[in-house]
């Protein structure tokens, strides 16, 4: 059961890094048009460069 | 883990305040201008790149960007650009534009409230997955030491998560305490709490279960309840906020001889204000100087244009139809008319208030209910056993398995799926409580200008005029706003008249056009001014030369789908009421055409809500539809009501209800959704408590295991949504 001394700790690393990544897009309004991004995916515009 | 996590969103609320600040401080800068405009035809990926392509190859503009879910563009510019312009040239590439009203928005676009529940339920999802891996261990076999560690790791946990998360509960709870009533959230914190405490004092005493699982995904899914219900009420808010924002409120101050655009709110009484011909008269006032006409039809409901001129008191919200109006302020803000209509408003008792929701009622039944309930399993047991430890133990199973997930669930899920139909429908539903009303209602009362009819005139029976007099009548009119004018232009152009060669066209603002034709004077207006004898239905005259002059009568059109909305009701036994200010030869055609037996005219705005009373006390439930200022009242007297976009603002906030396109056909839709849906709700209800009907003598009888306890949560919680989706 030594294990248990490694695995806890990283399952929860991991979802502790799932939850920043949450709390992120949250913050930097990426859930404001769910509707307009499922649309952007599709148009061409920043497919070569990213946008400026 | 956690708590290191949680620090910077709670440890700190300056932390959290300041940015925010910063991100006043940038918008306050000059060269951050900012103009939102609304862009209610955009739908696809093809019209983003379009509109943001066209916006972004202007001049002065620096950044466009376009919002699909609230068909809105928000676009960063330089100064001196100005929304006219842009829309504009939105307009020549197919897409028509609305200015919004930066500051009446600016409080929906960060939705404060919304983020912050979600933060706090993604954060009790977390902690509950992790909690839940945990406990699955401990249930399937892990013993002794390793069963303690879990449980501590899962105190660790579970502790700063639930202090995080069950803050809306622990603040509901106790305000609900303080003024000494108890509300769904008491049980709520009680189980959260007592859940928290035995299982804390069980691990701590090296115990078989603990309920931190238990605790957590009450949370969550009641978060979940709250997140859904939030979220349903603030797009309803952000779209009828868009609506009020539509109407920029300026005024043009008279500074010397130069107009200038002031807001209306610095306005002082005896103010000289210019209305151009089409503007509406933002304050009371007097007219001082021009001739025109007024619409008053959002006032009163007459249809019939009112001739002003020099020394005419006029009110908030009245329309100038021909020439330009010099008035002078009498009364702004709080004395206008539009104010004094806001205070019937509030003196009217509304139908919302006296509506005790479905969900409030069963939590009335339901608290007590529980308290007393686990109150008594823990009495029963500690006389049984003598054991405190065994005793709490059972009570804090008891209130867990009867905690509300399904209950605070079973009404949101439901309002979310039917208001989300809805709204695609056309229908933005603005009050919470609005569909369970609505389901109630026996009685519909329609307005008539405006409502049933669009309130625009239409030409009578054109074909039957000759077309000399047409074509003559058209060339007259074809220059002119005045609603009637425009109505000839357009019966003559569909029936293919080309206008007459007429010279000299003057426009005599307040009372006709006249001109020349064939050497002789003719002349289209107001009766009086050609000396012909006025008729009772709305009229415009034609004089040719010294010709007894002639009438052009005209009716308003019907609303797209009135008459079949009105049959449809009638079908499904509702009884339809019509009621209008406006002249009874008016009113008795238009019940007639539509067929509606109960007609009342020329109503006071008093009248309309005594008429909506007596029914009420008949023990009917009424539903009114109406958009005009007269009609506010009776809005918010009535047990429900919808108005549609198109209504002036102050009637738009008093209903629950706004339709959004210009048909009347989903309000019959309305109906049928609302009567499903409460159907739904109570079917959620009763799976709740059937669900507890079971799981309750377990709990008493000390059978219900952690493990039980989540299964059968999360079972019934799960029922219910997918209870909730099956709505048509």
């Amino acid at each position: 059961m030594d294990v248990l001394v490694y695995l806890i700790p990283i399952s929860l690393l991991l979802g502790g890094v799932g939850l920043v990544a949450f709390v992120y897009t949250v913050k930097s309004n990426q859930y404001d048009d769910p509707e307009g991004n499922s649309q952007r995916i599709l148009t061409k515009t920043y497919d070569d460069e990213p946008k400026p | 883990m956690t708590a290191a996590l949680r620090a910077p969103v709670s440890a700190c609320p300056a932390c959290s305040a300041a940015p925010a600040a910063e991100n006043l401080a940038e918008r306050a800068l000059p060269e951050d201008a900012r103009i939102s405009l609304s862009l209610p035809t955009a739908h696809c990926g093809a019209c983003i790149s379009s509109v943001e392509n066209v916006l972004n190859a202007q001049a002065g503009v620096k950044d466009a960007r376009v919002n699909l879910t609230l068909k809105r563009a928000s676009i960063a510019v330089e100064d001196w650009v100005t929304p006219a312009e842009l829309i504009r040239v939105l307009d020549r590439v197919g897409y028509p534009a609305h200015e919004l009203d930066d500051g009446t928005i600016a409080s929906t676009e960060t939705d404060k409230a919304g983020r912050d529940l979600l933060m706090r339920l993604a954060v009790a999802g977390f902690a509950s997955m992790n909690v839940m891996l945990l406990s699955v261990s401990v249930w399937s076999g892990a013993a002794d030491a390793t069963r303690d560690l879990f449980h501590w790791i899962s105190a660790a946990i579970t502790l700063p998560t639930i202090a995080f998360s069950g803050q809306p509960f622990f603040r509901n709870a106790w305000s609900a305490l303080k003024n000494a009533r108890l509300n769904m959230d008491v049980p709520i914190v009680l189980a959260i709490l007592l859940a928290v405490v035995t299982s804390l004092w069980e691990t701590s005493l090296s115990g078989e279960h603990a309920y931190f699982d238990a605790a957590l995904a009450l949370t969550f899914f009641l978060l979940a309840g709250r997140y859904l219900d939030h979220r349903t009420r603030s797009i309803a808010r952000s779209a009828a906020e868009e609506l009020a924002a539509l109407e920029v409120p300026r005024a043009l101050l008279m500074v010397g001889e130069e107009p200038v655009e002031t807001p209306i709110s610095e306005i002082k009484v005896g103010d000289p204000i210019l209305v151009r011909p089409g503007g509406r008269m933002p304050v009371d006032g007097e007219i001082t100087k021009g001739q025109s006409e007024l619409d008053r039809s959002l006032l009163t409901g007459e249809t019939l244009p009112v001739f002003a001129e020099q020394g005419l008191a006029v009110s908030a919200g009245e329309i100038n139809l021909t020439g330009p109006l010099t008035i002078r302020a009498s009364a702004v803000g709080q004395d206008s008319s539009l104010h004094q209509m806001a205070e019937l408003v509030a003196v009217a008792e509304s139908g919302r208030n006296r509506y005790t929701s479905l969900a409030d009622s069963a939590a009335k039944l339901y608290a007590p209910g529980v308290h007393i309930l686990s109150a008594l399993s823990f009495l029963g047991w500690l006389i049984y056993s003598g054991d405190a430890r065994v005793a709490l133990n059972i009570a804090a199973a008891v209130l867990i398995i009867t905690c509300p997930c399904a209950l605070g669930l079973a009404v949101p899920a439901v309002t979310t799926a039917a208001s989300g139909r809805l709204f695609k429908k056309g229908l933005l539903i603005k009050h919470s409580t609005a569909l369970e009303r609505l389901a109630e209602v026996d009685t519909v009362m329609f307005d008539k200008t405006g409502t049933l009819t669009n309130g625009a005139p239409v030409l009578d029976a054109p074909e039957t005029y000759s077309s000399n007099y047409l074509s003559v009548a058209m060339a007259l009119a074809i220059g002119s706003a005045h609603p009637l004018s425009k109505s000839v232009a357009k019966a003559a152009s569909t029936l293919g008249v080309s206008p007459a060669m007429v010279e000299a066209l003057e426009e005599i603002p307040g009372y006709g056009t006249k001109g020349l034709w064939q050497g002789q004077p003719v002349m289209l207006g107001r009766a009086a001014w050609m000396g012909a004898r006025p008729q009772s239905a709305t009229a415009t005259y034609l004089k040719i030369g010294e010709a007894e002059p002639i009438a052009f009568r005209f009716t308003d059109a019907l609303r797209q789908g009135a008459a079949e909305t009105v049959t449809a009701l009638q079908d499904a036994g509702k009884q339809v009421i019509l009621i209008s200010g406006d002249t009874a030869p008016a009113v008795e055609t238009l019940a007639d055409a539509l067929n509606i037996s109960r007609w009342t005219a020329e109503a006071l705005p008093s009248d309309k809500v005594q008429r909506i009373q007596e029914l009420t006390d008949n023990g009917h439930k009424v539903l009114m539809v109406g958009d005009g200022l007269n009609d506010t009242a009776a809005l918010t007297a009535a047990h429900v009501s919808i108005s549609p976009a198109s209504a002036l603002d102050a009637a738009r906030v008093a209903s629950d209800i706004v339709l959004l396109g210009n048909e009347l056909e989903p309000i019959v839709d309305a109906l049928s959704t609302a009567v499903s849906a409460r159907k739904r709700i109570r079917e959620n209800f009763r799976i709740a408590t059937i669900y507890n009907v079971i799981a309750v003598p377990i709990a008493i009888l000390g059978l219900a295991t952690p493990l039980v306890a989540a299964l059968a949560m999360s079972a019934s919680s799960i029922t219910v949504s997918l209870n909730a989706l099956r709505l048509r």
